[in-house]
């Protein structure tokens, strides 16, 4: 698994997101499940909600703290991820895969550009240039 | 003008912790290590097997001469005077008003030698307060910086200590301690800890704690011991619910309404006697209490609610892995406090719900 999966944008909070069409999948990095360890409890918002972007949009716990997770995007929550409120520690284990957050109906696409390349964000995290896998 | 800037201690492990991947956090003064593999991995290590943690930041104080039997027993809330050599108890110093200056070790080594080990927040306060109140006829000796601690700890401990030394640590008693040569080096060993399991600590000069920490991993390998940090070292203490100074404990808490009134020799003179006798006769009006949270991770400083009402906060909080369950300690009124109790703790301005539970959340299989 790469550590800053080459198909994915990403925040400078660490969530990156898969744009399909006008549906963006949402989650947390693989560097933000690093830096929060065990993840024992996710909070995230209710299905037909609407997330803005930037703005929180659940949390998840470790077993040390409680960290916001932030909107990467805006739109209206068209599913959340049952799977990962029952089993928290998949956004340790997979947190590309299965340890997805939720999905969101994008209000503008344009928000898009907001957000980091692969490259760009694995220098936001001080990783090198072209140092994805692992 | 010089400014002094406040600088981290380093315990003499510290290289050991970088070595071994830790991740490195501000304690009490000291850069210690909270976690090396990841709090949950560690926390199930030490109670199926064994950890080794570095405890080398917290404070031990050395006793000696005719009057410290009696100087500690009228400092400690618990029976020092009734230990025999090769003993030690849990305690409390307390100040005049009843309240907990720290919470403590007492060993007895010798036959007019004693050991206190204190938390390393409270080193200069305990030293001022001891000092404060010792005769002539007692030496005291703080050697928190020479002194290195390693703790050994979880059902493994035993053996693996054993292969390290000639000494018969395993026959040691529970809150037995005596002078033993761990892999070489001479020290002293208590069966003592703050996990919830059976464990050992071991007291050497600090410039032995490498050759010490490098031959119980060594000893421990097979049996898959892992190195400890602070993260697990408080989900271990919580589940066996043990105090934590500066969370359940501190100088506007008094032992009755902490749970620790059997630390408590209420028929000897100690300094705060009189207080704490006579709050447990008009019976606290509030209490710690062991709560489940159902839907959310309480922590240190949430409100504790009742119908809405604050009624009190908590101390203590986390996702304990053994458990498997959300818990946390907190003060509440007595009459919420009755094991059944529903109550919720305010978390993120949502009262999430919670339950009063029996303590400890976890107490190890016999």
């Amino acid at each position: 698994m790469s550590t800053v999966p080459d198909d994915l944008r990403y925040s400078k909070e660490h969530e990156w997101v898969r744009a399909d069409g006008d549906v963006a999948t949402i989650g947390i990095t693989h560097f933000a499940q690093e830096q929060l360890g065990d993840v024992v409890f996710v909070e995230l918002p209710e299905k037909g909600s609407t997330v803005r972007q930037f703005s929180s949009l659940g949390v998840v716990e470790s077993v040390k703290a409680a960290s916001d997770i932030y909107a990467p995007l805006s739109g209206e929550v068209i599913e959340r991820n049952v799977k990962v409120i029952e089993k928290p520690e998949l956004v340790n284990t997979e947190p590309y895969g299965n340890g997805w957050m939720i999905k969101v109906r994008l209000a503008d696409k344009g928000e898009l550009n907001q957000l980091l390349s692969p490259s760009d964000y694995r220098s936001h995290i001080g990783e090198t240039a072209g140092a994805g896998g692992d | 003008m010089a400014t002094e800037t406040p600088t981290l201690r380093r315990t003499p492990l510290y290289e050991r912790h970088v070595a071994l991947g830790a991740k490195i956090v501000p304690f009490a003064g000291y850069e210690m290590p909270i976690q090396y593999e990841g709090i949950v991995a560690e926390h199930r290590a030490v109670r199926g097997r064994a950890g080794l943690f570095d405890l080398s930041h917290m404070g031990e104080f050395f006793f000696t001469g005719t009057g410290a039997r009696g100087a500690l027993d009228r400092l400690v809330s618990s029976d020092v005077a009734g230990l025999a050599s090769g003993q030690a108890r849990y305690g409390l110093l307390c100040n005049e008003r009843g309240t907990i200056v720290d919470d403590v070790i007492v060993y007895r080594t010798g036959e007019a030698e004693y050991m206190i080990v204190v938390n390393a927040a409270n080193i200069a306060k305990d030293r001022a307060h001891l000092l404060h109140h010792l005769t002539d006829d007692v030496t005291f000796d703080d050697r928190s910086t020479g002194t290195a601690l390693v703790a050994v700890q979880g059902p493994r401990a035993a053996g693996i200590l054993a292969t390290t030394t000639k000494d018969a640590v395993g026959s040691l008693p529970s809150f037995g301690v005596t002078p033993a040569r761990i892999a070489g080096v001479k020290g002293t060993v208590a069966r003592t800890g703050y996990t919830g399991e059976d464990g050992f600590e071991v007291f050497v000069a600090s410039a032995d704690a490498e050759q010490v920490w490098d031959a119980l991993l060594a000893a421990g390998l097979e049996a898959g011991i892992m190195p400890i940090g602070l993260g697990a070292r408080d989900t271990l203490r919580l589940e066996a619910r043990f105090s934590l100074y500066g969370n359940e404990i501190d100088e506007t808490t008094d032992p009755i309404e902490a749970g620790l009134g059997w630390t408590c020799k209420l028929d000897k003179e100690f300094i705060g006697r009189d207080q704490i006798g006579a709050k447990k006769a008009q019976g606290p009006t509030r209490k710690v209490a062991g709560l489940v949270v159902d839907g959310g991770v309480a922590r240190h400083g949430h409100e504790v609610t009742s119908a809405g009402e604050v009624v009190g906060r908590v101390t203590s909080g986390t996702y304990g892995p053994t458990v498997d369950k959300n818990i946390a300690l907190a003060y509440v009124p007595t009459a919420l406090s009755k094991v059944g109790t529903a109550l919720a703790v305010r978390i993120r301005g949502k009262d999430v719900p919670a339950t009063v539970v029996k303590t400890p959340f976890y107490r190890r299989p016999e």
